[in-house]
């Protein structure tokens, strides 16, 4: 296990260090001199020079890469232009309206994903289990922001049970906070539930053919008991840690339902500073996410193997 | 997805049942799956819609009428105007086009670029392939949509920009794909004879592996047009892809999110026909992976 753990973590040095070459690389996709991007609107001569020194743009590309990854290191992600604050103050006030959002959500995806796909295996080859396969393709092909037009259009605009849009913290209102919170989460949760069904239908069908599933039956043991608690246990190992793996696909979706229902999250300052080409938030953003992702991935990796006994060995 | 389709490779052997060659046995079992015959006849349907939209299309997809601002379906406009004026069903049929350009432009883009350096890492193997592969796991580290937002704003945003930043999202999984296929194939007694007889690496690659792999990338190929076209939907919705005056089915949605209750219909034809296309393309993409695997047949 050790030598899983040391193996594992050495393999993200090398991953760090292209995910930081590929952020500072985007800078130099600006078209043009990045000091005059940078500057926006703004063309005054001692404006553009004050920019090039203080990123250090008049400085040899290697140079500025390790200034910048010097700072990074130090948590200093740089100063959004716009709004004139460091940028790591920005994301630490947003993060925890998209974390709420992210697992309101993955608790949505759990509980409609699970049981559809244990209800999908156990009915196999039946109308039910096309029927949950169907709803799962569904689940997947529906753009998530579409789905959250629909879910106001009903819930909002025509029966007035929701609000259409906005966030109240749950310190302010712990009830306006699920109200504001329920169609977001449900809208990206249902993708994810879709991946999840999939996943603990395959795994179960897998379980479900196995010996000792065979053998609880033949004691006599009743259905339920067979499938929750001797089959549904082992089938669950690789459900939880393929489900870590869908933190990509939730921050994506995150980004888009976040501005559906304007929500000040992660996902609406990225797009914020897209618009403001407010660019060092935009690498913040992309900094901490794929650090997350990493983070995710190393102990999704660790779950599997301390879960699993046959992989400690 | 991925590794769901790697047991594609066993198709490309070149077996033959009832005298049939491998890719006649393929459509067959392709034709048998209804699902997928379906949804490959709505893809097909949207092609001739792009193709023919000057043709098709009741109305130009930009003119505008003050006169005609937010009526709701009639028969004149049937699937309604939208806030200045436009048809809404000349503007969908027109962002047909730029749906499909996307799927299309951003998964030959991704495989332009992912099946060389795939096919190069995996044969070559040793140090150049350690490199390449940290390479992609830091590609994939940043969220697919997250990184095409982050290249789309740093490119600028167009719909030009948008097709290359989804490509080069799309490219880690076509590399990862390739070079896993590959790194099965070059074990193959063939391979290994055409070594044997001298071919040079580049013919071994071209000619002897790259055709065995072809069914599982050509799966994922189907099944990235679909990821490809929501996610250029989604730039176009965040104001990153197409610009006005031309028309997406995101960027109609964007627009029409404003108007919800005014004109809800502005929001229901543009979002329907990019589920149907998603949809179809992901029922043919599993379709055509089933029949190209015989363990599933």
């Amino acid at each position: 296990m050790t030598a899983f753990l040391l193996r594992r973590i050495a393999l993200i040095v090398p991953t760090l260090f292209f995910v930081s070459l590929l952020i500072f690389g985007l800078q130099q996709l600006l078209p043009g001199d990045p000091a005059l991007a940078l500057a926006g609107e703004e063309r005054d001569p001692s404006v553009i020079a004050f920019l090039r020194e203080k990123y250090h743009l008049d400085q040899p590309l290697p140079v500025r890469y390790a200034l910048w990854l010097k700072g990074v290191a130090h948590g200093d992600l740089g100063e959004s232009i716009r709004i004139k604050r460091p940028v790591s103050e920005l994301i630490a006030e947003k993060l925890p309206v998209t974390g709420e959002l992210a697992a309101f959500a993955i608790v949505i995806a759990l509980s409609i994903g699970v049981p559809a796909g244990i209800v999908a295996a156990v009915k196999n080859n039946t109308p039910v289990d096309y029927g949950a396969t169907i709803a799962a393709l569904w689940g997947l092909s529906i753009p998530n922001f579409w789905l959250g037009i629909l879910l106001i259009l009903l819930f909002s605009v025509r029966l007035g049970w929701f609000p259409a849009s906005g966030f109240v913290s749950p310190a302010e209102s712990l009830r306006q906070n699920l109200m504001t919170l329920i169609m977001p989460a449900f809208v990206l949760g249902n993708a994810i539930a879709a991946v999840m069904m999939r996943h603990t239908r395959s795994a179960m069908l897998q379980v479900l053919d196995a010996d000792y599933i065979r053998t609880a039956r033949a004691k006599g043991l009743p259905q339920w008991r067979v499938v929750l608690k001797h089959a549904l246990r082992n089938a669950l190992v690789p459900v939880v840690t393929l489900g870590a793996l869908e933190f990509g696909a939730l921050l994506s979706g995150a980004v888009l339902t976040e501005q559906v229902f304007t929500i000040p999250g992660f996902g609406k300052l990225i797009v914020d500073a897209v618009f403001n080409r407010d660019y060092a938030v935009v690498q913040g953003v992309v900094l901490c996410t794929a650090l997350a992702y990493i983070v995710l991935n190393l102990l999704a990796d660790i779950a599997y193997v301390a879960i699993n006994p046959r992989l400690r060995a | 997805m991925t590794a769901d389709i790697a047991p594609l490779l066993v198709a490309a052997a070149p077996e033959r049942e009832n005298g049939e060659r491998p890719w006649q046995l393929a459509l067959h079992r392709l034709w048998r799956r209804k699902a997928a015959v379906v949804g490959f006849s709505v893809v097909v349907f949207f092609i001739a819609l792009a193709a023919l939209a000057p043709l098709v299309s009741p109305y130009d997809p930009v003119a505008t009428n003050f006169l005609l601002v937010r009526k709701p379906p009639s028969l004149l406009h049937w699937f309604g105007t939208d806030e200045i004026g436009r048809d809404v069903l000349a503007r969908m049929i027109w962002g047909t086009r730029a749906s499909l350009l996307a799927g299309l432009v951003s998964v030959s883009l991704a495989m332009m670029t992912g099946v060389p350096l795939g096919l190069v890492s995996g044969y070559v193997g040793s140090l150049l392939d350690a490199v390449v592969m940290r390479l992609i796991d830091a590609m994939l580290a940043i969220p697919f949509l997250i990184l095409a937002i982050a290249l789309a704003a740093f490119l600028g945003p167009s719909l030009t920009n948008a097709m290359i930043a989804i490509g080069v999202s799309q490219m880690p999984i076509f590399v990862r794909l390739t070079r896993a296929q590959v790194l099965s194939v070059k074990q193959e007694d063939y391979v290994e004879a055409a070594r044997a007889v001298g071919n040079p690496h580049y013919r071994i690659l071209l000619r002897h592996i790259l055709p065995n792999i072809v069914p599982p990338l050509l799966v994922q190929a189907t099944l990235a047009s679909a990821a490809a076209i929501i996610a250029e939907a989604s730039l176009s919705f965040l104001g990153l892809g197409q610009q006005p005056p031309d028309p997406s089915w995101g960027s109609m949605l964007n627009t029409a999110k404003n108007f919800l209750s005014q004109a809800p219909w502005m929001a229901i034809w543009p979002g329907l026909a990019i589920f149907a296309l998603v949809l179809s393309l992901n029922l043919f993409g599993d379709g055509l992976r089933d029949a190209l695997d015989p363990r599933r047949s």
